[in-house]
C-alpha cells in the first residue's frame, strides 16, 4: 500500500492487533477506493466513521474509518489527521459505501466535519435549528453552551407545527397554508422549517 | 427476483386432494406465469399524482420507540420515506469522557436496553483489550451464557412486538413469559434485571449465586418448547406468509454496501457473523450454526432470527455444561477492587480499594475498536486512551443506526401497512440509535 500511494500513506502500526494506516486528508478517498475495489484488498463493509479529538489542543483532529473485508475476514482502521489551522472539510465516502450515509452525517453533527462530495449533509441526531455548535466538540462544555433557562426558552419558543423540513413541506404541496413568513424564507430557498 | 412459493397451511383449506399441504404462489415482481396476483398494469386510474404527506410518530407504538417516519404516499404506495431520528439523545459518548472505565458501564445498560447485560460484556471486552487484560476461563464461559441470555431476551421481544405489529397478539404473551424468567435469573444473579452494569474491566460484578445453574438448565430443557409452539403458530401461517414474504428485499451485494449488519446481512445471504469470523470469548469452541437466509425480505429475517434463538440455547447448554472453577476476577489489584472483607482490615488493600475508586484504573495510551455480535448486528465499542484514567474518546458503533438508515430504501415501492412490518423487522432500539 505504501509502495502505491507513496507520501500518501504515512505510516502504518498496529495497536492490539488492529491495523492502522495513517493516510494524508488529501488522498484519503482514492486509498478507500483502492482498499475497496482492488481484488487483492476488498475492503467491501464499512464499519464505522467517526472522528477523534484529543485532550491535547496541538494534536490535529483524526478522522477514522473502520473497515472490514467480509471475503478475507480482515479488519483495518484507517486514520486521516486533519493540521490545525485548516478548516474542517475530507473527502466523503459515501459513493464508496452507502453506510457512510448517517454515520458521517452524525460526525459533522457532532464535530463538524464537512465531508465533501455527501449529498445530504445535515444533522441527524440534534434538530437541525440546533444553535449551540458541535457537542463531541473538546471546547464544549459537558452542559452544553446556553445556559439551562436559555436552552428551555428556546425549546419553548419552538413551533411543533414547523418541524418538518422545507422539502418535506413542498411535497405536501402545503406552500400555501403556511405561515407568511415561512413562505418568504422558503421562497429565499432556505431548507429547514421552523 | 424470481417467483417463489412458500408452502403454507391454510386454515379453512388446510390440505389439498392428495393430503399434502398446500402450495400459495406469493406475489412477485415478474408477474408472467398466470400465477401474479398483482393486477395488470393500467387498471388503476390515474389520480394526478397526487401525492400525500404523512408522519408516523415519533409517538407511535408501532416505531418501537420515538423514531418518525415522514412518508410521501402515491395512493396507498410509498414514494418516499424521511426517517427523523435524535428524539432519545443523551449524549453517552460526551458524558463517557468525563467518567472512568467501569462508571461508563452503567451507561452501556442504557443505550440498547433491551440487551443491556450483552452490551456490559462488549464494553469490558473492549476496555480489557485497551488495558491489555487477559480474563479467567470461568469469566470468559459467565460472559457467553450473560451474552446468550441477552440475545435470547431481545429477540424475544423482538418477536413479540412484531407479531403486534402484524396482528398478532399471543406469540406476544408467550415470548414475554419466558423473558421474564431470564429477568429473575439476571435479578438473583446481579440484583438488576434491565439496567445490569454485570461486568467490570477484568472480570463480573459478582459471581453466580449457589444453585443458580439450576434455573439455567431449567431455563435450555423448557424454552425450546415456546419456541415450538411459536414456530407452529407462526411459520407455515398464511396470514404471517402473506403479511412477510417478499417486503423490504435487500440483495447481498446491497446489504454489504449499506452497512447492514447481523440477522439483517444474514437474512440477504452474507454469511457474516462476528462471533465465527472474528472471535472473541473463545466463541470458536462452541458448536453452532449462523443461520442465513436466501431471499433477504421480513420473512427471511423472521427465520433467521428464529433459528438464532434456537442455536442460543444450544451454546448456552455447552456453556453451562463447561463452566470451570476457579476465580472470575484476574488478580490485579490496580484494576480489580479487593474483597470487602480485606479493604477493611488490610492496609495494603484499603489503600488498592481507595485507588481503583478514587482515581480508577489507567490504561496505557492506545485505542482498541472490539465489536461484537449482539442481537441488532455488528456492535463496536471503539476507545482512545491518552494514559488517563478517562477515555480521550468513547464511540459506539451502533448496529440498529446504521440498519434503520436502509429503511427508505427498504420501503420504496411498498404499502403503507408494509412499512410497519419492514420497519419492526429491522428490530431497532432508539436508546441505541440516538444514544
Amino acid at each position: 500500500m505504501q509502495q502505491k500511494f507513496g507520501g500518501a500513506v504515512k505510516r502504518a502500526e498496529v495497536i492490539w492487533g488492529e491495523t492502522v494506516v495513517y493516510v494524508e486528508p488529501a488522498s484519503v478517498h482514492d486509498v478507500i477506493r483502492w482498499l475497496h475495489d482492488d481484488p487483492s484488498q476488498r475492503y467491501d463493509f464499512l464499519s464505522d466513521v467517526t472522528a477523534v479529538e484529543y485532550r491535547d489542543s496541538e494534536v490535529p483532529i483524526e478522522v477514522v474509518w473502520h473497515l472490514r473485508s467480509l471475503p478475507f475476514r480482515r479488519f483495518l482502521r484507517v486514520k486521516s489527521q486533519i493540521p490545525k489551522g485548516q478548516p474542517l472539510e475530507i473527502a466523503s465516502v459515501y459513493d464508496i459505501y452507502r453506510s457512510a450515509d448517517w454515520l458521517e452525517r452524525e460526525c459533522y453533527d457532532m464535530f463538524g466535519i464537512r465531508f465533501r462530495g455527501h449529498p445530504d449533509l445535515r444533522r441527524i441526531l440534534m434538530w437541525e435549528q440546533y444553535k449551540e455548535g458541535f457537542p463531541l466538540r473538546k471546547d464544549f462544555p459537558l452542559r452544553g453552551r446556553f445556559s439551562r433557562s436559555e436552552q428551555l426558552r428556546q425549546a419553548l419558543a419552538q413551533n411543533p407545527e414547523a418541524r418538518y423540513s422545507m422539502e418535506e413541506l413542498t411535497i405536501a404541496d402545503a406552500f400555501a397554508e403556511l405561515p407568511n413568513d415561512m413562505r418568504e424564507r422558503l421562497s429565499k430557498g432556505e431548507r429547514t422549517g421552523e | 427476483m424470481a417467483r417463489r412459493t412458500v408452502e403454507v397451511e391454510l386454515s379453512t383449506t388446510g390440505l389439498d386432494s392428495q393430503g399434502r399441504p398446500q402450495r400459495v404462489p406469493i406475489l412477485t415482481d415478474d408477474g408472467g406465469g398466470g400465477l401474479a396476483l398483482q393486477a395488470p398494469p393500467g387498471i388503476e386510474p390515474d389520480l394526478n399524482g397526487e401525492h400525500m404527506l404523512i408522519n408516523i410518530g415519533p409517538q407511535h407504538p408501532a416505531t418501537h420507540g420515538v423514531l418518525r417516519l415522514v412518508l410521501e404516499l402515491d395512493g396507498e404506495t410509498v414514494v418516499r420515506c424521511i426517517p427523523h431520528i435524535g428524539y432519545l439523545h443523551c449524549g453517552f459518548e460526551k458524558m463517557g469522557e468525563y467518567r472512568q472505565y467501569n462508571q461508563i458501564i452503567c451507561w452501556t445498560d442504557r443505550e440498547d436496553y433491551l440487551n443491556s447485560i450483552g452490551n456490559n460484556v462488549a464494553f469490558a471486552l473492549g476496555a480489557e483489550r485497551l488495558f491489555g487484560i487477559e480474563i479467567t476461563e470461568r469469566c470468559k464461559v459467565l460472559r457467553v451464557i450473560a451474552s446468550e441470555l441477552s440475545r435470547i431476551m431481545s429477540h424475544l421481544v423482538w418477536l413479540g412486538t412484531f407479531c403486534i405489529d402484524i396482528g398478532a397478539f399471543t406469540p406476544f404473551l408467550w415470548a414475554f413469559q419466558r423473558r421474564e424468567e431470564i429477568y429473575r435469573l439476571l435479578e438473583k444473579w446481579i440484583g438488576a434485571r434491565l439496567t445490569t452494569s454485570a461486568t467490570r474491566v477484568g472480570g463480573m460484578a459478582a459471581d453466580i449465586p449457589n444453585g443458580w445453574m439450576d434455573g439455567l438448565r431449567q431455563f435450555i430443557r423448557t424454552f425450546p418448547h415456546t419456541l415450538d409452539e411459536i414456530d407452529r403458530v407462526l411459520t407455515k401461517n398464511a396470514i404471517w406468509v402473506g403479511r412477510t414474504v417478499g417486503l423490504g428485499v435487500m440483495t447481498p451485494e446491497e446489504a454489504i454496501n449499506w452497512g447492514l449488519s447481523g440477522p439483517m446481512l444474514r437474512a440477504s445471504g452474507v454469511d457474516y457473523d462476528v462471533r465465527k469470523d472474528f472471535p472473541y470469548l473463545d466463541y470458536e469452541t462452541y458448536d453452532f450454526e449462523v443461520p442465513v437466509g436466501t431471499n433477504g425480505d421480513v420473512y427471511d429475517r423472521y427465520l433467521v432470527r428464529f433459528e438464532e434463538l434456537r442455536q442460543s440455547v444450544r451454546i448456552l447448554q455447552q456453556a453451562a455444561d463447561r463452566l470451570p472453577d476457579g476465580p472470575v476476577n484476574i488478580d490485579d489489584p490496580r484494576v480489580i477492587l479487593p474483597p470487602k472483607s480485606k479493604a477493611t482490615s488490610e492496609m495494603e488493600s484499603m489503600i488498592h480499594h481507595f485507588k481503583v475508586v478514587m482515581e480508577g484504573p489507567r490504561p496505557p495510551i492506545g485505542e482498541s475498536y472490539f465489536a461484537v455480535e449482539s442481537p441488532k448486528g455488528e456492535k463496536g465499542y471503539y476507545m482512545v486512551s491518552d494514559g488517563t484514567a478517562k477515555p480521550v474518546r468513547w464511540r459506539i458503533r451502533p448496529p440498529s443506526f446504521v440498519n434503520l438508515a436502509a429503511i427508505p430504501k427498504m420501503v420504496e415501492g411498498h404499502l403503507l401497512s408494509d412499512v410497519i412490518a419492514i420497519n419492526a423487522s429491522i428490530d431497532i432500539v432508539m436508546g441505541e440509535i440516538d444514544r
